[in-house]
């Protein structure tokens, strides 16, 4: 059962990823990294409960508050201004 | 985690490669997870993926945010980091295979550390027994490392005096628009700090430690500032406490090695400082850890105060007219 | 007891995870980027919400259920708020919402 949880949070962490990488503004990639952070914080619980040892909670429980302190700075700092318009991601 | 570190060699916003860096230090959290290293996990959760974006954000806020585009691929580089690749490829063959009890790092003093850590220490976690008791000089250097790079940005972007009259002003104005914000984080802040004191005294007994509990303290602090401005951030714990924060942790920690030499034991021997040798243990890694999150905090907030006070101001949309910088 | 507690935790784990598997197609397929913070919203609160909860029956009465409890109330404190951020952030930078979805066809993002 707790397989079961974590191939398909393992799924959706590797869909988050292609949209991180793939999406054109950099808001795909913000969105797309917040639900990463998310996702692992349940893979690790789920984890933890795999394998026997709920203390990686502690971890998960940071983590939570981490992401969220940086999805909120990144979203102060990226500026809308003239060079930087949201929807550039050339590849070089 | 390849794919990962390709793209962010690619993309040319930087704003994007800064996110997948975090991206990829929450997949290599996850890496120790699974490999059993709870502690260095929680670290690099912590630090990797929380405290580096946010200050590489702060950076990138001053700076431009697209890289500049170069004309094809330079081809000395690029031989450079491929030949060191394939060199360290190479050297991993020599190395015993993962998790044989014959390899060298088992035998001698890792042994050791795990039979007599329970009687000589007397704490259960072995990880914080190692890292602030028989490998405390380390520990003191790691954190010499810390307050030498604090150190290092205070004296290359310096100590910003002009601004200090206008951080409340515009503190206070930019207030207005983000009242979702303002409540959550005055909901949140107080848990995050009581978090981060947890972690710094349950290291004895569960993940965590001086490191990862100043991490987390420096993220609430720098929550704080984000939301409220800095200006009220600089009132609520001043530039000079974690100017002074920065150098106590340290010397709070090589005080505590001189303490057990005044007491007849050797520098940083904490089995001197009480009755007992286990009680002596216990005081001292406690007190150690202390200087550790001391410094960490500081050092962090410090860092962010000065990229922050560097960054032009923030662009809402009914003050366009009003965009000079904070110089 | 037993039997209820562990029933209970596979359904509310399989729940879980076909919602974060249906918000992750979500994510990928949507068009556009407020479209796809329903999908990202997905993941984060009901999938995120139902997987804890199946944790929980299954560790008991102990400070581990309290610690998910934890996870799951600071879950739903900062996901919404940080989805919020992101969204006013996207409009102040110009990215328009796609209204028109026949004439623009699939997946073209919007630009402003």
């Amino acid at each position: 059962m707790f397989a079961a949880a974590a191939i398909a949070i393992l799924a959706a962490m590797a869909a988050a990823l292609a949209r991180a990488l793939m999406g054109p503004t950099v808001f795909d990639r913000i969105l797309a990294v917040n639900s990463f952070g998310t996702l692992s914080v349940l893979l690790i619980s789920v984890y933890g409960f795999l394998t026997g040892r709920p203390e990686f909670l502690d971890i998960a429980l940071v983590y939570t508050l981490i992401s969220f302190i940086a999805a909120i700075a990144v979203t102060k700092f990226v500026k809308g201004n003239d060079e930087n318009k949201a929807g550039d991601s050339e590849w070089r | 985690m390849a794919v990962t570190a390709l793209t962010m060699a690619h993309l040319r916003n930087l704003f994007g490669v800064v996110m997948l860096s975090g991206v990829f230090s929450l997949q290599a959290a996850a890496l120790y997870v699974a490999l059993d290293a709870v502690d260095v996990a929680f670290t690099e959760a912590a630090v990797g993926a929380g405290i580096s974006t946010l200050l590489m954000l702060s950076a990138l806020a001053i700076t431009s945010s697209m890289e500049k585009s170069r004309k094809g691929v330079s081809k000395g580089p690029l031989a450079l980091a491929v030949l060191t690749g394939v060199l360290l490829i190479y050297a991993t063959f020599d190395m015993p295979v993962y998790g044989d009890p014959n390899a060298p790092i088992h035998q001698h003093v890792a042994l050791h550390y795990i039979k007599n850590s329970g009687q000589e220490i007397g704490i259960p976690n072995i990880v914080t027994s190692v890292l602030a008791s028989y490998r405390g000089y380390d520990t003191l250097g790691e954190v010499t490392v810390i307050f030498t790079a604090a150190a290092g940005v205070l004296a290359v972007i310096g100590r910003n005096r002009r601004s200090r009259g206008k951080d409340k002003k515009n503190g206070e104005k930019s207030m207005k628009f983000k009242s979702v914000l303002r409540v959550t984080s005055k909901l949140l802040i107080p848990p995050i700090l009581l978090f981060a004191l947890y972690v710094q005294f349950h290291g004895d007994y569960g993940p965590g430690g001086g490191f990862q509990a100043g991490v987390i303290f420096a993220s609430a602090m720098i929550l704080y500032a984000l939301i409220f401005g800095v200006g009220n951030a600089r009132q609520a714990i001043p530039a000079w406490v974690t100017r002074s924060g920065i150098a106590l942790g340290v010397l709070l920690y090589a005080g505590v090695g001189i303490a057990s030499m005044l007491m007849g034991g050797s520098f940083l021997n904490y089995s001197v400082l009480a009755s007992e040798p286990t009680l002596g243990q216990l005081i001292g890694i406690n007190l150690i850890e202390l200087g550790v999150g001391v410094t960490v905090a500081s050092a962090m907030v410090t860092i962010y105060y000065n990229f922050a006070a560097k960054a032009p101001e923030e662009w809402t949309p009914e003050e366009e007219e009003e965009s000079e910088g904070d110089l | 007891m037993e039997m209820i507690s562990q029933i209970a935790g596979w359904v509310l784990l399989l729940l879980g995870s076909a919602f974060i598997l249906i918000g992750a197609v979500g994510v990928i397929r949507l068009p556009d980027v407020f479209a796809r913070m329903h999908g990202a919203g997905i993941i984060d609160t009901l999938g995120a919400g139902l997987i804890l909860a199946g944790l929980m029956t299954q560790a008991g009465f102990t400070l581990i259920m309290v610690k998910l409890a934890f996870i799951f109330i600071f879950l739903i404190f900062t996901n919404p708020t940080a989805t919020h951020a992101l969204a006013r952030a996207a409009l102040n930078a110009g990215v328009k919402p796609l209204t028109n979805f026949k004439k623009t066809g699939e997946d073209k993002p919007s630009k402003s």
